[in-house]
């Protein structure tokens, strides 16, 4: 037992799942704390089910191990599950089940009380918007509907950990920001794990991100420090009005630029310049364009988006043998 | 014990919700009354059931395996069994509650045919004591199809797949105790205590015997542990 004053509420230590010879994942570990929600981000095949399988208990790692509220996901498979609310990627509903006798049963089995459940599925059929649903048959619903019905199964026990894979997949634009909302409410009180590989959503959700790649992680971190750490470069882009050979010296004689590009041509070019990390070019530039006469339409700094980040890592391991 | 219920509550009343359990009550009980009344249309009739119990291990035979064949196969298919399996329940309990759900479906095809009893009492003066242990004979024969039917269901996402392998060995068991009269010797005992047929035919002559008690419960126990281990098996893949 650890005796410190806030254990984490998922503590995952060099987590291996081997498909026969195939590693799924390989020495993955983490920690989550109690109301965080963590991204997982990668690309397709990178692990990011197999982990969340083992996690709710469906499957067993290879090796390493994995607990939830402090009980191990293997030794205390059913204590760690009752602490657990799950939507997998597939959303499985039992289709010919009204929505009211699914959310019901998914309670029972989970060890609610009549009462308890009678209260509750009521209260999350109002949180996920499924009134004028609830005594349809969940085959009978559209895509969207049945995510929020998966959705509604997996908080209806009012679970300290929530284990959602790719939650926002398939759903109609105003169906996703409703459902990121709903999932960011949820931090807080829930630590909430969610796997994506829609980038935005994660930067727009989580407080933290795990980006892995075949099996391994390669970066965790929040979104914002992210950026901060792989901007190896700055990037500034700008609109310049004047003679394109001269200004492209001129750029490429300030100190601390170490490369210039170009792109259109005509009265105003767009350059684009890249200097060393750390160097803040923009005043410089402005000096230098005012001196010389020319015309500054634009300057703007350009910041790594996650996607570019995500692309940079990801590219990154796969180059290596 | 409660997740047992819960489950098999559930299974249930899917299945009555279905059409199919109606069907299968018709189509049971149409057959039933027929093998009855062809018995008792002889020169000397009898006031038994028998006339429709014997025929019924081979229709049960058939008939199980429809009932069972989606129990596990679907959830497989559907993906409803990595929520089943990811929630605080313990792998015999879903094994458990699908089997009480599929033996209460099955046997309340048997329903009625309580009617026949009926008009046996009104007409004649039958012995209720073959009666009872017929009916005894057909719900432990029940379980023991049943069994077989799951475990080929927690075999397979597909459900024609599993009501056909079902359906293959239950007939298997059903014929197999014909080979003892070529057999002999040691063989031929095995076949003829392998039989499903052979351990019946005493429950419908009114005969309940340990053997054919302890037959059928450990068949069926023996079974709905591969079951369960089958399922487990799922999490080591």
């Amino acid at each position: 037992m650890q005796e410190t004053a806030a254990p984490p509420m998922i503590e995952v230590r060099d987590l291996t799942k081997y498909y026969g010879d195939f590693p799924a994942i390989e020495g993955i570990s983490f920690t989550v704390n109690k109301g965080e929600v963590l991204g997982f981000l990668g690309p397709n095949a990178a692990g990011k089910t197999t982990t969340m399988r083992i996690l709710t208990g469906f499957m067993p790692p290879t090796s390493g191990s994995a607990s939830i509220a402090g009980y191990d996901v293997v030794d205390d498979s059913l204590d760690a599950r009752r602490h657990i609310g799950y939507l997998p990627e597939t959303v499985p509903l039992y289709t010919e089940m009204t929505v009211e006798d699914y959310l019901d049963f998914m309670g029972a089995i989970r060890g609610m009380s009549r009462r308890q459940r009678r209260l509750r599925v009521s209260e999350v059929i109002g949180i996920c918007h499924l009134e004028e649903y609830q005594s349809s048959l969940i085959g009978k619903l559209s895509k969207g509907f049945r995510q929020r019905v998966g959705i509604a199964q997996a908080i209806l026990h009012e679970p300290d950990v929530l284990i959602l894979d790719e939650p926002t997949i398939g759903i109609d634009p105003i169906q996703v920001v409703e459902t990121r909302n709903l999932i960011k409410s949820f931090g807080g009180e829930h630590t909430v794990i969610l796997s994506t590989h829609i980038l935005p959503e994660v930067s727009m959700v989580c407080e933290r991100v795990i980006i892995i790649h075949e099996g391994r992680v390669v970066a965790i971190d929040r979104p914002g420090n992210l950026s901060e750490r792989l901007r190896g470069t700055e990037r500034i882009e700008m609109d310049i009005r004047g003679p394109v050979a001269q200004v492209m010296t001129a750029l490429r004689n300030i100190r601390g630029v170490r490369e210039v590009t170009r792109t259109g041509s005509g009265d105003v070019v767009s350059y684009n310049v890249e200097s060393v990390h750390g160097a803040d070019l923009r005043e410089q530039i402005a000096t230098l364009v005012a001196q010389k006469g020319w015309g500054l339409l634009r300057l703007q700094p350009v910041y790594m988006s996650l996607e570019d980040i995500f692309l940079r890592l990801t590219a990154k391991e796969a180059d290596q043998p | 014990m409660k997740n047992t219920l819960t489950i098999a509550w559930k299974e249930t009343k899917t299945y009555f919700a279905s059409p199919m359990a109606y069907i299968i009550i018709a189509v049971y009980t149409a057959l039933a009354s027929y093998n009855f009344v062809s018995s008792i249309s002889g020169v000397l009739p009898e006031a038994t059931i028998r006339g429709f119990l014997l025929p019924s291990t081979l229709i049960f035979a058939l008939l199980a395996p429809v009932i069972t064949m989606r129990l596990l196969a679907e959830e497989q298919k559907l993906g409803t069994l990595e929520l089943l399996m990811t929630a605080p329940v313990r792998d015999y309990e879903i094994v458990l509650g699908k089997f009480l759900a599929a033996l209460a479906s099955l046997v309340s095809t048997l329903v009625p045919t309580l009617y026949l009893v009926l008009l046996l009492t009104w007409f004649g003066s039958p012995d209720m004591g073959p009666i009872l242990s017929g009916y005894l004979g057909l719900i432990l024969f029940s379980m023991a199809a049943i069994s077989v039917g799951l475990l080929a269901s927690s075999l397979t996402g597909n459900q024609i797949v599993a009501a056909v392998v079902s359906i293959g060995i239950l007939i298997l068991l059903l014929i197999i105790g014909e080979a003892e009269s070529y057999l002999g010797g040691v063989f031929g005992e095995i076949v003829r205590q392998l039989s499903i047929t052979n351990h019946f035919e005493d429950f419908a002559r009114g005969v309940i015997d340990t053997h054919d008690l302890v037959y059928y419960l450990t068949f069926t126990l023996f079974l709905l542990f591969l079951t369960v281990r089958s399922l487990e098996s799922r999490r080591w893949r």
